[in-house]
């Protein structure tokens, strides 16, 4: 069952709102916008959560949140291409107009590539002995903060806790 | 498999591995539409389990990463992505 319009129009203005508030911004063409949002929905209702529409999930969060919107690779898309790979978030050159998005090659590494080098979630922590605090990283958009535990949504790009990880220098 | 076949001209043979939610697979069927030739396609995302992985396997022949949407034509070359004019090309029009 397709999401209704309703649905997709509010997910809509909240994705473009928070977009703008953190220095993002949405794909200009509204339909093709509205058609990823769609399938966000979509795997919203399969999954429980809203990995990109256009990579193919597996159904497990443990396999899934690198590919949850906004997904890991979506500011060096950005930065290298202008666009995140399903071309939902774009630059400021194509947001405004003068450039048009276009299908871009695929970062995230394949699913052997990926179990090779493990989550960096399981990687060991190490706490800095010269901090009081542990360093925090954003895996999407790599703002920092320095306390006990993560925060519960990333100020800058409004992902949750889970998308952190303790930064070791 | 589930394979979808959309009627249109015969420019050579069309074959689409895309994802129902995924915006530039839409786009490449569009484009195809517009362009009124014959293709088909499958939404690997809308497969049984079972036939989703076999169906991955086989597109990781064409293209290791397995991104979508991959576009095999004439059974010889594969176009990863939305490329309309490399789609064109490849089929000489």
């Amino acid at each position: 069952m397709s999401p209704a319009q309703e649905q997709i129009d509010q997910l809509y203005s909240k994705l473009k709102t928070e977009a703008e508030e953190g220095g993002y911004h949405l794909n200009p063409d509204a339909t093709f916008t509205k058609n990823l949002i769609s399938g966000l929905l979509t795997n919203q209702t399969r999954f429980g959560y809203q990995s990109c529409p256009c990579r193919l999930a597996t159904g497990s969060i443990d396999d899934d949140l690198d590919i949850v919107c906004p997904c890991d690779y979506r500011d060096p898309d950005i930065a290298e291409f202008g666009t995140c790979y399903c071309a939902l978030y774009v630059n400021e050159e194509i947001s405004s107009g003068k450039k048009q998005a276009s299908s871009i090659p695929e970062r995230r590494p394949t699913k052997e590539q990926r179990q090779k080098q493990g989550t960096p979630n399981t990687q060991v922590e190490k706490r800095s002995t010269l901090l009081p605090y542990p360093i925090w990283r954003c895996k999407v958009c790599g703002y920092l903060c320095s306390r006990e535990t993560p925060p519960e949504k990333c100020p800058i790009c409004k992902v949750g806790k889970e998308r952190f990880e303790k930064y070791t220098i | 498999m589930s394979v979808t076949h959309v009627a249109g001209e015969n420019k050579g043979t069309i074959f689409i591995y895309a994802l129902s939610t995924c915006g530039w697979c839409k786009k490449t069927k569009e484009f195809l539409k517009e362009l009124g030739l014959e293709y088909s396609y499958v939404d690997v995302d809308l497969l049984p389990e079972s036939e989703e992985d076999k169906t991955v396997e086989e597109m990781k022949t064409w293209n290791p990463t397995s991104s979508f949407p991959t576009i095999v034509i004439n059974n010889k070359k594969a176009v990863i992505g939305f490329q309309p004019d490399k789609i064109k090309e490849l089929l000489g029009i």
